[in-house]
């Protein structure tokens, strides 16, 4: 058990050293900067990811991430640009937001489940596509352009975060906001999964009547796990626009609510971990493809409809199955 | 007002023969299908190569589009779903799957048929204007064919064996196994004539709207909306939410026009404030 919790500790440093050291080393000696804005993607869409793997977890199939992150995006753009608010205090607002719409569009709809839910997630991301392109604060289909680069982060006087635009790397300042994030995200839904509350949260995807029958507040229980999902698909929403420094109507489509399921898919649907790995694996994948040219998206769902095949649990079952072989 | 009817009937003709296909693979197997749409784009292809650029009769383009999609969807029953459903612990996997499936569809097409929009020639000239109604006869046509489609499908649902096998399925798969149906034969004819569905709609409505190779997601999106509005994995259901879409989509064009595109904003809304009252729809059976 000890040994166990040791191997546990070790993988997390290494973890955290490989993230904030050896790949910043990394990046700098290789002169690859460009892979620093791949990174950053990385680490932000799976904190969307890690929002929708956590509505599997209690038995849902979220494809509305979408909606959720470009609302998160325009509440931080439309706070930055109209009320002159700093970027800081709009990110957790922007959360926020996304969090107290999810739990009053939760409540009707986390009643359907199987695909009666995934369709009407599915349906939430282009309403939300449509609202930003039919309300006047969002500026339609030319979206808000030039928002600033977040600036200082000071507390007492002292300056936590140097303001992004005086920085000579700001591709690195993101990468590390973005990894920190991600890091905070997964440690939280790590906590989240292994305590109580976790545990609740499976007996509602095994059977949900019968967690109600022992006396589960099912009800309160799926919206909690709902509003976690948006403040994680806002926040990760708000960082975006802050990156390319503009939000559309476009910058959160289907396509990208179905790629956060599929993040999930591609790592598991049993672990925690497994949002960040299939993020990984599928951005990166679909980068490196890109040399095939006309043929990308052709290998790109061919090898995910092989893996698919062979691995129809996610990569981390790889893991598993080794370990009851050895 | 004549027309804002009429427009409704036509588009939910064919909107119900879309949705008449996913709803039964649904029904079958618990597979969403998300290549649907892209089914639906494929069968549009196949019938403007072999009707618009062969120039072959375009029955035989529609028989075309509908083999061949058959033949597609019995292979992927066989040698994709049935193979994630036996080997994954949950049964959502197969939305990977299906969404796969739909990219690696997007691909085929993209590469075969390029990104341009295509048309084929009118099958039938003129224009029906009589009583306050003005429609073109093809889409009367098109529109009859596809009642005529749908009509026959309920019909061998209902009478033939292999619709009776195929409804005990739905209903119960362990009972309708036990009871001696093929339970591995009828999932892939069932996927196979879903599939079917969608190829023949697609070539049906190549000659009025013509085709292009991304409108297959909107196109699963729209079946999506139609099944839940009737409700999964029920035949009737998936009738009646493609005519109260058709109707929907046909009034709300005509009476929300002043303020911009809201119609579909409108739809959506209206359909999540339904489906919280009732959350399987007009007739879905409750999911389990």
């Amino acid at each position: 058990m000890t040994r166990n919790r040791n191997t546990r500790i070790a993988a997390v440093v290494v973890f955290l050293a490989i993230v904030f050291v050896v790949v910043p080393a990394a990046i700098s000696s290789s002169g690859r900067f460009d892979l620093y804005y791949t990174l950053t993607s990385v680490a932000l869409l799976s904190i969307a990811s890690a929002g929708v793997w956590l509505t599997f977890y209690i038995g849902r199939i979220n494809i509305g991430q979408g909606a959720y992150a470009l609302t998160g995006g325009y509440v931080s753009a439309i706070l930055v640009m109209n009320h002159g608010w700093s970027f800081w205090l709009t990110l957790p607002v922007a959360g926020l937001f996304c969090a107290a719409a999810s739990v009053l569009i939760g409540l009707p709809i986390l009643r359907l489940r199987g695909v009666y839910f995934a369709m009407v997630t599915l349906v939430l991301t282009e309403v939300a596509r449509l609202l930003a392109l039919a309300l006047p604060i969002t500026n339609g289909a030319k979206g808000i352009v030039s928002i600033p680069l977040p600036g200082a982060l000071s507390i007492f006087g002292l300056t936590i975060i140097p303001d992004f635009a005086t920085l000579q790397n700001s591709r690195l300042a993101f990468y590390l906001l973005a990894v920190t994030l991600m890091v905070v995200c997964f440690a939280v839904m790590y906590r989240l999964v292994n305590s109580r509350i976790g545990k609740l949260c499976q007996s509602l995807q095994q059977n949900e009547e019968l967690a109600s029958s022992i006396g589960v507040n099912i009800a309160y229980l799926r919206v909690i796990a709902y509003a976690v999902s948006s403040f994680f698909g806002g926040v990760s929403g708000a960082i975006f626009a802050a990156i390319s420094q503009s939000i559309y109507p476009s910058s959160f489509t289907v396509t990208d609510s179905v790629n956060f399921m599929l993040n999930c898919f591609l790592g598991g649907l049993g672990y925690v971990f497994g949002p960040m790995l299939g993020t990984l694996v599928l951005y990166f994948g679909w980068d490196l493809l890109f040399q095939t040219g006309q043929f990308q998206l052709l290998i790109y769902s061919g090898l995910m409809i092989v893996l698919m095949l062979v691995l129809p649990n996610g990569l981390l079952s790889l893991a598993e199955t080794t370990r009851k072989k050895g | 007002m004549e027309q804002v009817i009429a427009n409704g009937l036509y588009l939910g003709a064919q909107y119900a023969l879309i949705a008449l296909g996913l709803t039964l693979i649904f029904a079958l197997m618990n597979v969403l299908n998300f290549a649907h749409g892209q089914m639906y784009v494929l069968g549009g292809f196949i019938t403007y190569t072999v009707y618009g650029q062969l120039g072959l009769p375009f029955v035989v383009a529609l028989l075309a589009s509908g083999v061949t999609l058959a033949v597609i969807g019995a292979l992927m029953e066989k040698f994709l779903f049935r193979t994630v459903i036996r080997r994954s612990h949950r049964e959502e996997s197969t939305m990977l799957l299906a969404a796969a499936t739909a990219f690696f569809f997007d691909a085929v097409i993209l590469l075969l048929f390029g990104e341009k929009q295509r048309g084929v020639p009118k099958i039938v000239k003129g224009v029906f204007n009589d009583a306050g109604i003005i429609m073109p006869y093809d889409r009367i046509v098109v529109g009859a064919l596809a009642i005529v489609f749908i009509a026959a499908f309920v019909l061998y649902m209902q009478y033939s064996r292999v619709g009776r096998a195929m409804r005990a399925l739905a209903q119960d798969r362990v009972a309708a196994q036990l009871m001696g149906v093929r339970v591995d034969r009828y999932s892939m004819i069932g996927f196979a004539m879903g599939a079917m569905l969608a190829g023949v709609v697609g070539g049906l409505l190549v000659t009025i709207t013509g085709v292009n190779s991304g409108i297959g997601g909107p196109i699963s999106i729209k079946a999506f909306l139609m099944v839940m509005i009737g409700g999964a994995g029920v035949v009737g259901g998936a009738i009646a939410g493609g005519f109260i879409l058709g109707m929907m989509e046909s009034v709300g064009l005509t009476v929300l026009r002043e303020y911009g595109d809201v119609t579909y904003l409108v739809i959506f809304a209206a359909l999540m404030v339904f489906l919280s009252v009732r959350p399987n729809g007009l007739m879905g059976k409750p999911w389990g």
